[in-house]
This record gives structure tokens, C-alpha cells and sequence, in this order.
């Protein structure tokens, strides 16, 4: 049984996840995570030594299509679609820090 | 009500037009929607002139004319797709799901999008953020979920046919809670290519319809091998519409001790699952008890491995490539200004569960332990499947609740899929079916589960329960 889930790692999976969360959020969530898992603990439990891991329901191994060309994605439909564009690219603000 | 095939047939023969067939629905749609909020999008003028498309001669094939909804996370070319959230509000897809091409080839009119939990994250339809979708049959209630929208309109009448997609339940929970026909077929039977992904290696896209003959028509036309999903299972279909009328005589059903006992089962549901197995019983089937112990275990693991999937598919919204921007200084403020913008709190909260599961640290105890749980579930139904053709047991453990019953407690919304989660965990099919009504007089259905492509049998049995009640 693993350690019951803190407000400091609920900071971590949400930094990490890209989500900011105000302080009240925080707690609501650490709260909410704690009782998820808690109910989680029955598997957390379970003696499963010896018992291989299913990742996915189908034992396919890699698919592969043949080595053909064929029309793809209209490239100016896609972008007509994304926040912003320049020289028929995407165009995201500085990465570096550096000024835009 | 008029069926899917009774309306494809009448287009055939020329004695009904698509136009009057879909001018009739726009006016249930119109007359109804506003309370019942099935729809993110009514897609009024597409509709018309597919509709004159099929009038005209253009547009044939087994479902030509039939008005057909679809889940907002399908994509549609050049129609908005939003998943019910703020972070796709607005997208055009530039490509169709092979669903909705598939439809399209067979002569489908679309009405509309329908609503959903964000992300198809949700029990109840009441993650939206575009607002709840309610039952059609008491509009206190909720639709169930995640497909809500997809389940209340063909409930409500605004098309004979839908698609949803089902990763815990969200096909046969809101057709229970709504008192119609869905199934989720087996993994790979239905091209995933252009559904929005939540969990990979659970969805599946599956057929609403208020009648099981419909609910198998539907299915015989979006299955089959689609080489843009490489998960797609590369199998001939069995016939599904032709051994509907076979019966069930010397069919060996198992009625499933855990989830006719789990959790929170309410004795009216449980009343209706016994009486199913007396109807299969009386119809020549050979009911016995069946265990599937592991079973039990379904939704604490699913509760990991689908947030952490989530987590993993989630990520590509970054206000990048399409969707959301909220400017900020540089990309990864950018990333995360948009992100907490634009999701809803339980997708926030799955994703962090899943960040978490996955975690150093914690990734054995509770992911890799997960993943051991699936090989037990899947291990226990193939020895089910030894003795028994079909099991069953509830879809839901109750009728429909109220709107807002559940919502403060995100462990009591969860536990609606107690019964559904175990056929996402094992990749086979599993159906619900409306076989009367709880005690407060709404739909209950009944889950009728088989291994991996058994659809036809389970379409079959499922004939025999709508055939019971009539």
C-alpha cells in the first residue's frame, strides 16, 4: 500500500502535467486523489507476483502498410486551424527565454 | 417509432424521400431539444442536402436516407469538433473519422454532434462544458454517460441511429439510463482512426439504436479492417442482421455472481437481471451461476490505466497545433496557461491521477500492478468462457439519478461503471439491452457480455430479452 498522496505531490503531477492550480484547487484535488486511490489500494494490494503485465487487449506486434506514396492531409487545411502561423508554420512565442 | 431499417427500406422502394424522412426529425429536434440539450451542433443545412443527395440518386447504400448522430468526438471534416470542451471549441477537423466516411458511403444523413462528458470523461453527461445533456425521459434526470447526447437522441427521437464511443461504459450505461439498444464491440472491430483518443487501449466506438436489429445494422456498417488504425483487427465480420431470429434454444448463459453482487447494485436492477435470466431460461438458454472472481477488481484498475493513458493522450493539447492559445510570455507558460484554461476539473483530475500513476515511484504499485490486474480479468473471463457462451448482469447499478446527485464526489460517479469497465479491461464486446423499468418507473437495462467477437450471439440474445418484453 502506497503512502497516502500529498499537496506536494499533487504541485509536482500538475507541473508536470502543465496545470496550474490555485490553492484552494490543491487541496480540493489532493483531497479527491487521496479518496480515488484509496478505493485504488484493493489492487495496490494484491499479490500479482508472477502475473505478466497486460498493455493492451490484442497481441498485435508492429503493423506495418506498404511503402507506397499516397495523398496526405491537406498542409493549409491543418494550419488554418492552428492559434497562429507564419511561413506556413506553426508559431509558438520564445521557447528560450529570449524577446519575441 | 419508426426504425432504421423500416426508413432505409421505405427510401429504397421510393415510397418515403430522405428530405421528408429528415424534415421529420428537425421537428421532433425542434419541439424537444431545448429542454433536452442532446446536440453540441444541429447540423441542419449539411443534413438537407445530404438528404437531397440521396433524393437525387447520388447517395445510395444500406442506410441511404437514415438520419444518424454523432458523438462530438468523431471527427468531421470541416465541422466543428469539440470533444465538450473550451480547449477544442471551434476546431474543424481537415479529415473525417472512417466512421463517419463509412456512414457517409452507405448513404447516412447526419444530424448533428452530440454531447458528451469532456473528453468522454464521465458517467453522467454532466462534464460538458457546454452544459448537461437530460434525460428524455425525466428531464431532472441524468442521460448517463459519457455518450449522454448520443443515448437521449435517439431516446428522444431526434435520430433512429447514433455512434458513442466506450472506454468504461460510455456506450452501455447512458443506453440503460436512457431505455435504448448499445453496444461496445470487441477491441479492433471498429476503426478508432479519427475518435478523439482518452484511453487507446479502451475505446471503442459502438452503435445506438432503439431497436437490437438496428443497433446490429449500424454495427455491420462502421466494422471492419481499417488500415489507418493499426489497431484495427484485420478479420472478416460474422453476419450480424441475418441470425438475429435464431434464438437462444441450448445457448449456455451465465448470470455473473460479482457484478450481479457488486456495490451499490439496487434490488430493482438486480429484480430485472433475474427476471432476464428467467426470459433466457424460458427461451431454451441454459442459465447457471458464473464466476468471474477478478472481476471485482475491474474498476480500481481501471481507474489507473485509463488517467494514465489519458494523461499520455491528453498532452498533445498545447495550444499549439489547433484548439486553445491563452498567450503568455514564452511557450511553456503558454502550455499551461492554455491547458488550465481550456480543461474542465475532471479532466484535470484524471490527468493528474494518471501523472501520478505513472510517476517514478509509484508506477509499480499502481500502474504496472494494473496492467498485472488485466492479464487476472482477462484470465478469469476466458475460464468463464470455458463453460458458459454469454454471461450477464446489470449495466448500471441503478435507474437514472439526478442531475448534480453525484457530481461533488468524484469516487461515487466512478462506481456507475462498475459493471461496464471489466469488457473495456478484457477487449470483448458486451451489450445493454431496456428490459423494463426500476421502481420508480425508468429504464433499466441489462448487460449481456461475450468474448471477443461474439457479437452475434450477443445481438441474438439480446433479440430474445426485446422480444420477452413485447
Amino acid at each position: 500500500m502506497a503512502a497516502r498522496i500529498t499537496t506536494d505531490d499533487v504541485a509536482h503531477v500538475a507541473r508536470l502535467a502543465r496545470l496550474e492550480l490555485t490553492d484552494e484547487e490543491l487541496v480540493l484535488y489532493t483531497e479527491q486523489l487521496a479518496g480515488i486511490l484509496a478505493h485504488a489500494d484493493d489492487v495496490a494490494s494484491l499479490d500479482t507476483a508472477g502475473v505478466p503485465a497486460t498493455a493492451h487487449p490484442l497481441p498485435l506486434q508492429n503493423v506495418l502498410r506498404d511503402d507506397v506514396v499516397r495523398p496526405s492531409i491537406d498542409r493549409d487545411e491543418v494550419l488554418a486551424a492552428a492559434p497562429a502561423v507564419e511561413d506556413r508554420r506553426f508559431r509558438v512565442p520564445a521557447i528560450l527565454g529570449e524577446a519575441p | 417509432m419508426t426504425t432504421a431499417q423500416q426508413i432505409a427500406d421505405a427510401v429504397r422502394a421510393g415510397e418515403r424521400s430522405a428530405s421528408e424522412v429528415l424534415e421529420e426529425h428537425l421537428a421532433v429536434i425542434d419541439e424537444r431539444e431545448g429542454d433536452v440539450h442532446a446536440f453540441n451542433l444541429v447540423m441542419r443545412d449539411e443534413a438537407r442536402a445530404a438528404a437531397v443527395a440521396v433524393d437525387a440518386g447520388d447517395r445510395t447504400g444500406a442506410l441511404a436516407g437514415v438520419p444518424v448522430a454523432l458523438k462530438d468526438n468523431l471527427c468531421t471534416r470541416g465541422i466543428p469538433t469539440t470533444c465538450s470542451s473550451r480547449i477544442l471549441e471551434g476546431w474543424r477537423p481537415p479529415y473525417d473519422a472512417t466512421v463517419v466516411a463509412r456512414l457517409a458511403a452507405a448513404g447516412a444523413v447526419f444530424v448533428g454532434k452530440t454531447n458528451l462528458d469532456e473528453f468522454a470523461m464521465g458517467s453522467s453527461t454532466e462534464n460538458s462544458a457546454f452544459g448537461p445533456t437530460r434525460n428524455p425521459h425525466d428531464l431532472d434526470r441524468v442521460p448517463g454517460g459519457s455518450s449522454g447526447g448520443s443515448a437521449a437522441a435517439v431516446a428522444a427521437g431526434f435520430a433512429p441511429l447514433a455512434l458513442g464511443s466506450d472506454t468504461g461504459g460510455s456506450i452501455r450505461q447512458p443506453a440503460a439510463l436512457c431505455g435504448v439498444v448499445g453496444l461496445k464491440p470487441t477491441y479492433g472491430l471498429v476503426s478508432r482512426y479519427g475518435l478523439v483518443a482518452f484511453a487507446s487501449s479502451l475505446d471503442q466506438i459502438g452503435p445506438f439504436a432503439a431497436t437490437v436489429a438496428d443497433a446490429a445494422l449500424l454495427l455491420e456498417v462502421i466494422a471492419g479492417h481499417d488500415p489507418l488504425d493499426s489497431t484495427s483487427l484485420d478479420r472478416p465480420l460474422p453476419p450480424l442482421v441475418s441470425g438475429l431470429g435464431d434464438g437462444v434454444e441450448g445457448l449456455r448463459v451465465g448470470v455473473l455472481t460479482e457484478l450481479v453482487h457488486a456495490e451499490g447494485i439496487a434490488p430493482d436492477v438486480r429484480r430485472r437481471v433475474e427476471a432476464a435470466a428467467e426470459a433466457l431460461a424460458d427461451a431454451g438458454a441454459k442459465v447457471d451461476e458464473a464466476s468471474v472472481p477478478a472481476a471485482s477488481f475491474g474498476l480500481s484498475a481501471y481507474y489507473l490505466i485509463a488517467p494514465a493513458e489519458a494523461s499520455s493522450n491528453l498532452a498533445r493539447y498545447d495550444g499549439v497545433r489547433y484548439g486553445l492559445r491563452v498567450d503568455a510570455e514564452n511557450t511553456a507558460e503558454m502550455n499551461a496557461a492554455t491547458r488550465t484554461a481550456g480543461f474542465g476539473p475532471e479532466v484535470k483530475r484524471r490527468i493528474m491521477l494518471g501523472t501520478y500513476a505513472l510517476s517514478a515511484g509509484y508506477y509499480d504499485a499502481y500502474y504496472g500492478k494494473a496492467q498485472q490486474v488485466r492479464t487476472l480479468i482477462i484470465r478469469d473471463f476466458a475460464a468463464a468462457y470455458d463453460s458458459f457462451d454469454v454471461l450477464l448482469c446489470p449495466t448500471s447499478p441503478t435507474t437514472a439519478f439526478r442531475l448534480g446527485d453525484k457530481t461533488a464526489d468524484p469516487m461515487s460517479m466512478y462506481l456507475n461503471d462498475v459493471c461496464t469497465i471489466p469488457s473495456n479491461l478484457a477487449g470483448d464486446p458486451a451489450i445493454s439491452v431496456p428490459f423494463g423499468a426500476g421502481d420508480d418507473g425508468l429504464p433499466v437495462g441489462v448487460q449481456l457480455l461475450g468474448p471477443a467477437l461474439s457479437e452475434a450471439t450477443l445481438l441474438r440474445t439480446a433479440a430474445v430479452l426485446e422480444g420477452a418484453l413485447q
